[in-house]
This record gives structure tokens, C-alpha cells and sequence, in this order.
């Protein structure tokens, strides 16, 4: 009840009423207040009460800022009552101001309106739409200027590029304000980074080998038109092997780029950045993954004995891992997980992998001391 | 000895040498290798005795210049290993404290009695401080032995009756026959 505001039942700049209710009583959270049988109007701006007649006469009457509106209920009526009464609950947030109001402070973070005698119009949709509309924000639409557009000669070529390049940058920075609207935007998103990703990767000559090039070209390269989904299928098992096939074509490239192995999780998400809108579930992953095997998938699903599973190329074996691994811990004398993980780009975990798998062939040996797990090449066995 | 590194091999200075390899070809290796380190070692500095837990004060289980030390649970696998051909042994049951021969009891008690036969001296008596530090072993290598280990050689020699041992509280000696 701390929340309303006696004022004057002028309408402001821009407001406008919206619905009249006659007969209201408030409540102060569940308790009844001695504001009954009152005229409610509800403008784009607040909700007014007055006692009978007030309004229209202009003297002071109770408001209510819509803004202060967090959520609107109707109560459902009790099964014992008859009466055509209905209840609409208020849920608000804390008031900002510190004006004069009818009760200073109040235990209860919302308040009632009692209708006595029901409502004609749908008063918790006016509610709500006013609410989402924020018409007390006052904002202004700005008329648009019309524009003379100079269509000829390369200035009229430049400008209409780069109008075009304005509209990317827009619909790109609309696309990601939320998720509905991204999910309206999907498909065309979808041809977008296509659109561009074809283009880095043509210019590829003339741009340098940057890393933020490289990175932004995977980004966009990433993208599914007609991901696969569980509801096109009958059977689950035809359901997954699409789903790996799926999973491979887009993967392959990629996981030759970094070595030929994906942590699982790092596949999870990639194949759901992919996809944007379908997503996929862990389980539908896994299950895919493990028939590529059997599907002779350029793939495949390799578990290592500490429970890390990866993705990795059909091609690649153990042998040639441990090999690799060896011929680089030559190099660099000797390499700790971390510093492989950044030798080759791939993750700590995968890292660990390599060299325990290099450490299994007999390719390598361990240093266990205080500043960590290090491997050398296994000199053991070579000198 | 000294501890330049000319002297050790060049595991010493690896540091993978100083953690129990898990793969077991190569693990083979490096415990072979350890094992005729510590008998280099104990050799080259007459060492009949190494405490376990003092171990890590012998710069053969401790390498300062790159902070690595062995384990001790491995030194006593380690040492357990050369028990096994016969070149260590403990002393205790807690695997403390371990003799560690670089020859053999019975490689030793062969070298013991070739130079008694050597020498003539058959059918005396000899005190073990006279076997140990007399004039006539400066040169040979069981000089300056562990009384303790002494008695195991010879121990070894009575068994094959070269020998008998006399070990009264004053005097501690041995007739050669």
C-alpha cells in the first residue's frame, strides 16, 4: 500500500485512459483497506482510484505508476463464494520516491484490487500490455527525414555498399538482443556467416594468417541448414546414424586442423553452436558417436583409461599419437600437459592424453616433482 | 668420490631417473640402472650401510642442482631388488636400514680367502681388525669393512669349513685352515 501516491487525477504528457472499472476496493497485501467502492481508471501510465465522483471533479485521488508493476495474477475465487466479485493481484517491486502516500510503509510486496462487481473489460490484459508497452519511458519515435539518395557515379556505388553493410551490422546486433528473435533470424544468420566465411576463406591469400582471421572463419564456417532431429525418424538407431553422419561432416575438417582428436564436450559444442536452434542432448551425442565406428565413419570414438572420451580421426591411431608426441617432446627436450596443450592448440585434458598414450608406447617418461608432471623423451630405452 | 658430474651417469642428471616409471619396459631400465648406481656409489665411497631415512642426505638419492630426490618407499623397492641377487640386505624388519655388498657375500669370502692363501696363512689365527685394517690389506679391497659385514663373510667361509671364528667379548678373531 506504500506504493501509491496521492496526486491529482490530471492525465500526464502522452497518457491516455485505457479502461474504467467502477466498484474497486485495494488491499494492502491480504489485508482490506478502508479504500472501498472507488472508481479505478487504468491509463498507459498508472492506475487511479477515487472515491465516487472524484475523478471526474478533479480533486485528489490515489495513482499507482505502472513501472512499479512486476507481475499480474487474477486470483482464482474460492469455491464457496457466489458473489461475481474477482480479485487481481499486483506483485510490485520496491518504491523509488519518497512522496506523500496513505500508509508510509507496508510489510507486503503486493496488493490487491477487488472488483465487487467483476470487470467489463479484460483489466489483467490491459494491464499487461500497458505494462510491456512502457509508455512512461516516453519514447519518442523520431519522424524520419527523407533522404535524397545519389544512385549514380562511385559515390552512389560506395554509399549503397555501405548502407548494405549497415543493415549486417544491424541485423546481426538485432539477431543476438534475444532469443526469440534468433530464432526468427536463424535461418537467415544461417546464409550470412556462410556468405562471409566464403569470402574469408577466398581471400585467404591476401589476408595474413592471423589468428582472429583463422578464428573468426571457423566461427562462421560453423552452421547447419537442415540440422537432423529426432522427430523426422521412426527408429532411433536411424536417428543416430544420420545424426553421426552429421556430426562427422561437420567435424572432420576441423579435428584434422587440430591434431585429430575433439574432447567430447568441446564436440558437444561445437555440433550445438552449429545448430543453433535444435539442440541436441549429451546422450544423443554419445550414442551417435559410438556406432561411427561401426559405420566406418571417417571418425571415431576413442575412450582413454582415465574415462576422457574424444573424437578422433579414423586414421589416427596410437601408435602414430605416440609417435607425434615423441618426435615433439625431441624437440623441446621436454613438455609439461599444459605446454603441449599450447604447442598444438588443444585442450590440458587432451594434452595429458597424448603423452600418457606416447608414455604407454614406451615413447616417453615421467618427472613427478613439486612443480608438476613433466615428460621427457625416454632416453631409458633409446640410449 | 666427488660429486662432479664426470662421475655420475647421465641418468643422475635426467630428471625422469628421480620417479618410479609406470611403464614397465621402461621401468625395467631405470631400476636397473639405479641398481648399479647405488653399487658404483657404495663402492666408490666404501659405504657398507645406507639408513633409508636418512637417505636423502647422500647426494647419490638427492641430486641438489636439480631438486630432484627418490622416493623413499621407491629406494627400499630399489634396494629390495638388489636383495634379490644377493647384494643387499636389511637389517631391520621396518627395511630401514640396509647393508648393501657391491660384491657378494661369497664373492667377498673367495677374495678374503685367496689372499690368506696368498699370504700362507693357513692354520693361524687372525683378529678381524688385523683382516679389516692390518698392514697387509691396505691394498685390497675389503680393507676398512664393517665389522658387521666381516662377520657375514666369514660366516660364509666357516659354512664351507675355510674358517673357523672365535668371537669372544674382548677379542674377535679367526683361524683359517
Amino acid at each position: 500500500m506504500n506504493r501509491w501516491r496521492y496526486t491529482s487525477p490530471l492525465l500526464l504528457d502522452n497518457e491516455s485512459t485505457l479502461t474504467c472499472e467502477k466498484n474497486v476496493r485495494l488491499y494492502d497485501g491480504d489485508q482490506k483497506t478502508s479504500f472501498e467502492g472507488g472508481e479505478l481508471i487504468i491509463t498507459t501510465h498508472r492506475i487511479l482510484w477515487g472515491r465516487p465522483g472524484a475523478i471526474s471533479k478533479g480533486q485528489t485521488c490515489l495513482a499507482l505508476n505502472l513501472s512499479l508493476i512486476v507481475y499480474i495474477e487474477e486470483e482464482s475465487p474460492s469455491a464457496f463464494s457466489f458473489s461475481r466479485s474477482r480479485k487481481v493481484l499486483l506483485h510490485l517491486s520496491e518504491p523509488t520516491d519518497l512522496e506523500d502516500g496513505p500508509q508510509p510503509s507496508s510489510i507486503y510486496n503486493f496488493i490487491k484490487l477487488s472488483f465487487r462487481e467483476g470487470f467489463g473489460s479484460d483489466v489483467v490484459g490491459i494491464l499487461n500490455d500497458s505494462i510491456q508497452k512502457k509508455a512512461w519511458e516516453g519514447r519518442t519515435v523520431p519522424k524520419s527525414v527523407p533522404q535524397i539518395k545519389l544512385r549514380t557515379g562511385i559515390v552512389g556505388i560506395e554509399r549503397s555498399l555501405q548502407e548494405k553493410q549497415k543493415a549486417t551490422d544491424e541485423s546481426i546486433s538485432v539477431a543476438f538482443q534475444d532469443l526469440n528473435k534468433l530464432m526468427g533470424m536463424a535461418k537467415e544468420m544461417v546464409s550470412l556467416s556462410k556468405m562471409i566465411s566464403t569470402k574469408i576463406k577466398d581471400k585467404q591469400g591476401d589476408i595474413t594468417e592471423d589468428e582472429t582471421v583463422r578464428f573468426k572463419s571457423y566461427l562462421l564456417s560453423l552452421g547447419i541448414d537442415d540440422p537432423v532431429t529426432r522427430n523426422a525418424f521412426k527408429s532411433d538407431n536411424q536417428y543416430y546414424r544420420s545424426l553421426a553422419k552429421e556430426i562427422c561432416d561437420l567435424l572432420q575438417s576441423h579435428i584434422e586442423d587440430r591434431g585429430g582428436m575433439m574432447a567430447l564436450t568441446d564436440v558437444f559444442c561445437w555440433v550445438n553452436r552449429a545448430r543453433g536452434l535444435e539442440l541436441l542432448s549429451p546422450e544423443d551425442i554419445l550414442s551417435a558417436c559410438q556406432i561411427m565406428e561401426s559405420m566406418s565413419l571417417p571418425l571415431k570414438l576413442i575412450q582413454f583409461s582415465s574415462g576422457v572420451m574424444v573424437l578422433q580421426l579414423a586414421t589416427l591411431d596410437d601408435e602414430s599419437v605416440a609417435e607425434a608426441t615423441a618426435i615433439l617432446l625431441d624437440d623441446k627436450g621436454s613438455l609439461s600437459s599444459e605446454e603441449l596443450a599450447q604447442a598444438l592448440g588443444i585442450s590440458v585434458t587432451l594434452a595429458k592424453e597424448r603423452l600418457l598414450t606416447a608414455e604407454k608406447h614406451g615413447k616417453s617418461c615421467r618427472d613427478d616433482s613439486i612443480e608438476g608432471l613433466r615428460f621427457y623423451p625416454n632416453k631409458f630405452l633409446t640410449n | 668420490m666427488s660429486t662432479s658430474t664426470s662421475e655420475w651417469p647421465w641418468q643422475y642428471h635426467f630428471p625422469p631417473f628421480f620417479t618410479l616409471q609406470p611403464h614397465p619396459e621402461t621401468r625395467a631400465k631405470q631400476v636397473s640402472a639405479w641398481k648399479s648406481l647405488i653399487l658404483d656409489y657404495c663402492q666408490k665411497n666404501k659405504l657398507y650401510i645406507v639408513d633409508v631415512r636418512e637417505a636423502h642426505q647422500l647426494p647419490l638419492f638427492h641430486n641438489t642442482t636439480m631438486n630432484r630426490k627418490l622416493d623413499p618407499s621407491v629406494i627400499v623397492s630399489i634396494l629390495s631388488e638388489l636383495a634379490k641377487t644377493g647384494n643387499a640386505a636389511a637389517l631391520d624388519k621396518a627395511k630401514n636400514r640396509w647393508e648393501i655388498y657391491w660384491h657378494t657375500l661369497e664373492e667377498w669370502a673367495s677374495m678374503i680367502y685367496d689372499h690368506i692363501c696368498e699370504l700362507g696363512m693357513q692354520n693361524s689365527v687372525l683378529t678381524l681388525f688385523e683382516l679389516s685394517q692390518g698392514d697387509d690389506v691396505q691394498s685390497k679391497e675389503f680393507s676398512g669393512m664393517q665389522t658387521d659385514v666381516l662377520v657375514k663373510v666369514l660366516r660364509v667361509l666357516e659354512n664351507e669349513r675355510k674358517c673357523e671364528l672365535i668371537l669372544s667379548d674382548e677379542e674377535q678373531g679367526v683361524k683359517f685352515f
